[in-house]
């Protein structure tokens, strides 16, 4: 977590609840003594319905990616099912510039533990799942810890504060693979599977783990829950912007002089944060290009970001979206080509390879990247990449492919001259100058 | 074989999951703790254990890239390369780590002491460049600090 300069009153205002200015949140005394679960024992005395109520009137809108309303989510389950229901906590955190989830597992796992059993009472869900990839073993371990002293104090496991609900939580650590992060790749691997996604319909509520009625949410969406369940629904709609509300984490890595996950209401200016909260381009350089919200969210020219807010809303009008919130920030000395080479390099090298358009577009357009990289390309291949581009998105099982395409079809929009000047050098080149 | 511990810790586990599959990745977590890698034989002990077909023990390995078929060198650098680490230089702490150690990215030195890799976004990008040894992570790294633990990890 990082600290706002005491100079940046203004910035100030806000008091961080997801992750409070605390150190010793994840010690289980201490979080109740701070008012912990206490969320859950209010929710306890609710009606499931009445909490699916208070989180829809709410407006939360999920954090893991796509915005989705969270309580309109919980209410596709079915209320009598005779199956099993399952709650999938997403924590699998692999898209290249997100590192937030991270910080509620090792700064606040309760919060995480008492919005998972609120969400499980409010579904009828009686056993959550906590997907943490692979690399995050030390922040598992945490969060296991946190789960194991919420067990011994009776807030998980049966008859939950004497009442007649039980569930259980367990973690579950993936092993590599940022498709599992995609929400039905992520049961297939809880299933012990290959993390294949599957085809949508049906979709999780009707049929999703081990074909029984499911739910996925992000764990920072998760963790909002117990403050609207303390603080009601109008309190917490009045949070930031009125239609993406409440507090969020935002990353902010790359040329930047103080990179860091940032705590605040939604709807603040992407420029304030860039140059007051993270503190400016690295070396007063000027900015060339931001990827708002995460690799795959459209790319954004530096001289595009005056009045655009991180909230859905603004940020779609501008062009692209929130995603998982993790802005990367790139100045005026950065290869874009370099950059969109990388980031076409992640997508081929994650692609699962069950769709052809994904499977084997993400390979065309990396390799034809590698020409532009390598001032081997000539001017047809602009939009040969685009025309690819274009035929990966909205083709494929998942969204895999469009976060593949998103990025290649809004770098070559809004910096089209930097490929041409690129073909043009490399026609000099291969012109023997 | 898993050990005594560990076979309890799959009893356990046995009643958070309603079937035998789910359990084959935390097994196999298990026995890579355990082992350092995940062997032909591992994989016929872990289908025998669950008493599932060898073969979906295989496709479940083959599929994620943190479960190794093969050992490495005792220490795994896995060096992040992707967009935020390489805006803050990673390129220059893989070449570094190339030249010291005396392999490229993707090998193992002859000495089985040292395996370099080229990893994705290892969620630090808030504190780039970075690399990872087994669990830990090594942040804001400086060619300095690359240096530093490596003669630590000697
Ligand atoms: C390729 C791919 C990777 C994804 N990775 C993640 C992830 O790591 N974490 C996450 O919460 N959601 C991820 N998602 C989004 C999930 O599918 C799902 O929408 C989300 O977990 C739902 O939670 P929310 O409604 O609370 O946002 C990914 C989606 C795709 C297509
Ligand atoms: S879009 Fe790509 S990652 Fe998604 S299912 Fe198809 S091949 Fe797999
Ligand atoms: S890009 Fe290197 S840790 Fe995220």
């Amino acid at each position: 977590m990082n600290f706002i300069p005491s100079d940046k009153k203004h910035l100030n205002d806000w008091k961080r609840i997801i992750i409070p200015d605390d150190n010793e949140l994840h010690k289980i005394d201490h979080y109740i003594s701070c008012g912990g679960y206490r969320a859950l024992e209010k929710a306890l005395e609710m009606k499931p319905e009445e909490i699916i109520e208070e989180v829809k009137k709410s407006n939360l809108r999920g954090r893991g990616g796509a915005c989705f309303p969270t309580g309109l989510k919980w209410s596709f389950m079915p209320k009598n099912s005779d199956k099993p229901k399952y709650l999938c906590v997403n924590g699998d955190e692999s898209e290249p510039g997100t590192f937030k989830d991270r910080q509620i597992f090792e700064h606040n796992p309760h919060l995480l533990i008492e919005g998972t059993i609120i969400a499980c009472y409010a579904m009828g869900v009686t056993s959550a799942y906590i997907y943490i990839r692979g690399e995050y073993n030390k922040w598992i371990m945490m969060l296991q810890k946190a789960i194991d002293d919420a067990y011994t104090k009776g807030f998980i496991g049966e008859n939950i504060l004497g009442k007649d609900f039980s569930t259980q939580i367990t973690i579950h650590r993936g092993a590599g693979a940022y498709i599992c992060g995609e929400e039905s790749s992520l049961m297939n691997s809880i299933e012990g599977k290959r993390g294949y996604p599957r085809v949508k319909p049906p979709f999780p509520a009707q049929s999703g783990l081990w074909g029984c009625p499911t739910t996925i949410n992000n764990a920072e969406t998760i963790s909002n829950v117990p403050l609207i369940i303390n603080n009601g629904w109008e309190w917490y709609s009045k949070i930031g912007a009125s239609r993406h509300p409440g507090p969020i984490l935002i990353g902010v890595s790359g040329n930047i002089n103080n990179p860091g996950v940032f705590e605040m209401p939604t709807g603040r200016p992407l420029l304030e944060i860039i140059n007051e909260w993270a503190g400016g381009a690295t070396a007063n350089k000027k900015i060339k290009a931001v990827i708002p919200g995460g690799s795959s969210t459209m790319i954004l020219r530096g001289d595009q970001l005056e009045g655009v807010c991180m909230d859905s809303e603004s940020l779609k009008s501008a062009g692209s979206s929130v995603g998982t919130a993790g802005i990367i920030v790139m100045d005026e000395d950065t290869d874009l080509i370099d950059v969109i080479t990388r980031i076409t390099k992640f997508y081929y090298h994650e692609s699962c390879g069950q769709c052809t358009p994904c499977r084997e577009g993400t390979n065309w357009m990396f390799r034809i990247l590698k020409r532009f990289q390598n001032y081997e390309a000539c001017s047809e291949d602009i939009d040969l990449l685009l025309d690819i581009a274009n035929n990966i998105e909205g083709n494929t099982v998942c969204a895999l492919g469009d976060a593949a395409a998103w990025p290649v079809q809004s770098i070559i929009r809004n910096f089209r001259d930097e490929f041409e000047k690129r073909t043009k050098a490399s026609e000099l080149k291969e012109a023997g100058n | 074989m898993l050990t005594e511990e560990n076979i309890k810790k799959v009893e356990e586990l046995k009643k958070r999951y309603p079937t035998k599959e789910a359990l084959i990745l935390p097994v196999l977590w298990m026995i890579q703790k355990q082992e350092g890698y995940i062997s032909e034989e591992s994989m016929k002990y872990v289908a025998s254990l669950l008493n599932i077909p060898v073969g979906q023990i295989l496709g479940v390995v083959t599929f994620y890239t943190m479960l190794k078929r093969k050992k490495t060198g005792k220490n795994h650098i896995e060096v992040c390369t992707n967009v935020s680490c390489m805006l803050r230089g990673s390129a220059k702490i893989m070449e570094h780590l190339e030249k010291r150690l005396g392999i490229k990215a993707g090998e193992t030195s002859p000495d089985q002491k040292w395996t370099l890799s080229e990893a994705e976004c290892m969620g630090s990008c808030g504190t780039a460049p970075m690399l990872a040894v087994g669990d830990e992570y090594y942040e804001n790294l400086t060619i300095e600090k690359v240096d530093q633990l490596i003669e630590k990890l000697k």
